[in-house]
């Protein structure tokens, strides 16, 4: 691999790295902003002043706010994210399983959604303007507009309330067998896939359409290649990048986006902790869970960079 | 693949009859009408020989030759006659008969080889991709084939240019890469849609001369496009001219370029023919360009070295070079686009700011440009009266009925009525487009106009028109020109003195007399050797006679 290379990827990977420092700071002012008082609310109305002081230094909540955020910022470095208010539990123990869950079901929904939104994208351009394209934009334009929600309800009614296929609540625990958790998420990751299909689709087709004025796929005609063959082979290696950044803005979504469908089907992921702590004021917390999405959402769109920088013949084979 | 049976029996390869294209277009302010790109041309070629298609665009050249493919390019479309490729009507043989006729029976040679090579995908794949879509190899004789080819097109490194990807590789270089494509399939004929006309000279005639080698060695017949009758000269063996989709003269190459029987065919072989009497340099410059070294990127690439030219009030100095040569760099660091970084450019005997931004107003009014592209130099959304108008109010000050009066004066001198006024450069032809350029540049009443390939991009008969306005409105303004140019044969029908540029240096400079008079640098000689000449045999005299291979192939 040449050098120019490893020195743009290096310098999106730096470039990443300090975003999410900048984000930690955001994450740490917005929570301090919030109104209420987390002694207040942990000790109840009717707490002495005595009692809240007392409580507040133990907290170190008394500190100046650049020693609170190192103090918190240095934990995570080390993997600490602090113990939960309400529940004086482990942060980081009890977001473990819970990340763990949430990204099996996005993965799951990715591995149905993104190959079928490119494939459908690859057949919306192969009959473009015509009848297939537009049923093709049609239902996914329908699928995106209706709420999650509404979905996510619909699929319940009809496949587990109606046909009982699959069931209507997401439980999953440790040790679970494979197959039964697959069948535990299938209903979640149909709605997410719903979601996002449509983006990632029109993307695909507009990201090709836009390659298909080349001149180069003209001679790929003038050799007699099928339709099909001409946008698969010559098109979409040359709509890779557009494409490739639409994709993981809709894989991080699947991620940090989940909050409704995870509290639709009852599922234990990251969505439903950061809701159910939000409720209490659990800042510490709400600061743990936005700065893992803020981590994901950053490190999949330096890999879409990544993938961007690879995708470019020119970058990878320099003169 | 069985070929059919006829093919042996008849010499008769491609028979067009009454071909008729149309195609529906949009005209700004109009309602979609239908206009008829080709008129019922007919033609015939025989097996293994070379017919060139030739006139102005516009004339359903390219769009004849990409018929003989079934294709129509954008929305054009083929509404009657026949094409008959090895006895068989094409456009009866639906979707996937023309598919298996392309890549296979007919080739296509592109103009732009840079933009028709995928940048995904290395050359060798692209080039035995049609070879082993009709099953005529398998990978490894294709392979075969195309590196035989390449060495025939005399490409440097045969073995390994294959797994290079297009942008590895330069423009003279992918046209051969693009000739070795058509030929892999082994194809009847194959047709070369003006594949070196956005070459360089010294590098069109190398790539010329390998596709007449490679059209020879293999009997592949040929359709050759183009609208220079020299270059088609060196490689037809019969030319038929064309205007406005109708036939005008069908013949043999010898009978077209020495006894053209028409009127439009004689003005085309007469194309560039003005006679311009040359003017002795006068005492003194009105603008010295010394010693001026400029670079890119922050002093790495040098791209003038130490050039020194000096331009005489009502003269015109031609500077000349292939592409890369630092024609166009020149013009900006005069403009002050590309400060240079050593160096002075005196004007009027005083010193010109380097930078454009620290120079007063009378100074740009004074130094006016004029482009190769005339239509992305214009606001599509302003009337032609607004663009000539526009630098009588900025330098003069000039409103209402008296600019418009101005503006009329104007479009007088570049011969256009006042009809004009009121309409938009997509109103206007590309001549026409050029020549309202000219007026905004006039209307500045500069005493320098940087003509930057103005006539590069017009047909043959539209620049000697452009030349020849260029050289009255000289008479009559006594402005000066720095003409840049690829083009030989425009520098010499106006230029004074001339500049001959090569790698970022003035390699020979004087008046015209001397520069065009023997004894010739190598460079020099290359550049003037290279220039097509309407003379059959020219191109292997041409080749023999050279001293030196040029730079940029």
């Amino acid at each position: 691999m040449s050098s120019p290379i490893v020195k743009l990827i290096a310098q999106r990977i730096a470039l990443g790295v300090l975003l999410l420092f900048a984000v930690s700071i955001l994450i740490f002012v917005g929570t301090q902003i919030l109104p209420g008082d987390v002694a207040q609310s942990i000790l109840g109305q009717s707490a002495t002043p005595q009692a809240l002081e007392n409580l507040r230094n133990s907290l170190g909540l008394n500190d100046p706010a650049y020693i609170r955020y190192l103090r918190w910022a240095g934990g995570v470095v080390t993997g600490d994210l602090g113990t939960a208010l309400s529940s004086g539990q482990d942060i980081a123990g009890s977001i473990g399983g819970r990340l763990w869950n949430t990204l099996f079901l996005a993965f799951w929904a990715a591995v149905i959604s993104v190959p079928l939104a490119i494939i459908l994208g690859l057949l919306a351009v192969r009959y473009r303007n015509g009848p297939i394209d537009k049923l093709i934009s049609g239902l996914a334009l329908a699928s995106t507009s209706l709420p999650e929600f509404f979905i996510g309800y619909l699929l319940v009614y009809f496949f587990a309330v109606k046909w009982q296929i699959f069931p209507g609540i997401s439980t999953v625990y440790d040790g679970m067998p494979f197959l039964e958790r697959l069948r535990a998420i299938a209903l979640p990751a149909t709605a997410l896939t719903l979601v996002v299909l449509a983006h990632m689709m029109r993307m695909t087709r507009a990201a090709i359409l836009n390659v298909m004025q080349s001149a180069y796929i003209e001679t790929a005609e003038l050799k007699g290649l099928r339709p099909f063959d001409i946008i698969r082979k010559h098109a979409f290696p040359n709509a890779i990048a557009p494409i490739v950044n639409v994709v993981m803005l809709n894989l991080a979504f699947l991620v940090v986006g989940v909050v409704v469908i995870e509290v639709i089907f009852v599922y234990p992921g990251m969505g439903q902790y950061l809701v159910d702590h939000v409720a209490k004021r659990d800042v510490p917390v709400v600061q743990a869970v936005g700065l893992i999405f803020a981590a994901v959402y950053i490190s999949l769109n330096i890999i879409a960079d990544i993938a961007a920088i690879l995708a470019n013949p020119r970058l990878r084979h320099p003169k | 693949m069985a070929k059919p049976e006829v093919k042996q029996k008849s010499d008769l390869l491609l028979d067009i009859r009454n071909l008729r294209l149309e195609a529906k277009v949009f005209p700004p302010g109009e309602p979609p009408r239908t206009i008829t790109l080709v008129h019922d041309v007919s033609l015939t070629l025989q097996r293994g020989k070379v017919l060139g298609l030739i006139g102005e665009s516009g004339a359903g050249k390219s769009t004849i030759g990409l018929s003989s493919m079934g294709y129509g390019r954008g929305g054009v479309k083929i509404t009657g006659g026949e094409v008959i490729i090895n006895g068989r009507d094409i456009l009866k043989s639906g979707k996937s008969g023309i598919r298996k006729l392309r890549g296979r029976e007919v080739c296509y040679v592109a103009q732009s080889a840079a933009a028709s090579f995928n940048p995904a995908h290395r050359l060798m794949d692209q080039v035995v991709e049609a070879s082993l879509l009709h099953g005529v190899a398998t990978r490894a004789e294709a392979e075969k084939r195309a590196v035989a080819l390449f060495k025939k097109l005399s490409l440097p490194n045969p073995e390994t240019i294959g797994d290079r990807y297009p942008h590895q590789v330069s423009g003279g270089q992918l046209q051969r890469v693009m000739t070795a494509m058509a030929l892999c399939s082994e194809p009847d004929l194959i047709v070369f849609d003006e594949p070196t006309t956005a070459l360089d000279v010294t590098t069109q005639i190398d790539v010329l001369a390998a596709i007449k080698d490679a059209i020879r060695d293999t009997g592949v017949a040929a359709l050759y496009i183009t609208h220079d009758l020299a270059v088609v000269a060196q490689v037809s063996d019969e030319i038929m001219v064309l205007r406005h989709g109708r036939l005008v003269e069908w013949g043999g190459t010898r009978q077209i370029i020495k006894e053209p029987r028409q009127e439009y065919t004689n003005a085309l072989v007469s194309v560039h023919e003005i006679t311009h009497e040359e003017q002795k340099p006068g005492a003194d410059p009105f603008l010295s360009v010394k010693n001026v070294t400029a670079s890119y990127g922050g002093g790495k690439v040098k791209v003038l070295k130490n050039v020194s030219v000096d331009i005489y009030p009502g003269q015109t100095l031609a500077v000349v070079g292939e592409s890369g040569s630092g024609k166009s760099t020149l013009a900006r660091a005069i403009t002050g686009l590309l400060p240079p970084e050593e160096g002075s450019i005196t004007f009027s005997g005083r010193m010109l700011a380097n930078r454009l931004a620290d120079r007063p107003k009378e100074d740009l009014q004074q130094l006016q440009m004029i482009y190769q592209m005339a239509d992305v130099a214009m606001n599509p959304r302003q009337t032609v009266g607004t663009i000539i108008g526009r630098p009588l109010e900025f330098y003069f000050g000039m409103k209402g009925r008296e600019r418009d009066a101005r503006v009329n004066e104007l479009l007088d001198k570049i011969e256009m009525g006042k009809g004009f006024i009121d309409r938009y450069p997509a109103e206007l032809s590309g001549g026409q487009k050029q020549r309202v350029c000219i007026a905004r540049s006039l209307a500045a009443k500069p005493k320098l106009i940087i003509c930057d390939e103005v006539t590069s991009a017009l047909d043959p008969l539209v620049a000697n028109g452009i030349l020849k306005l260029l050289l009255e409105l000289q008479k009559e303004e006594q402005v000066a020109y720095l003409f840049i140019t690829h083009d030989l044969a425009t520098v010499k029908s106006i230029a004074d003195s001339i500049a001959v540029m090569y790698r970022g240096e003035v390699v020979r400079y004087g008046p015209k007399s001397q520069v065009l008079a023997p004894p010739f640098d190598a460079y020099t000689d290359l550049l003037l050797s290279s220039v097509p000449e309407m003379e059959i045999g020219w191109l292997e005299k041409a080749i023999k006679g050279r001293r030196m291979a040029s730079a940029g192939n």
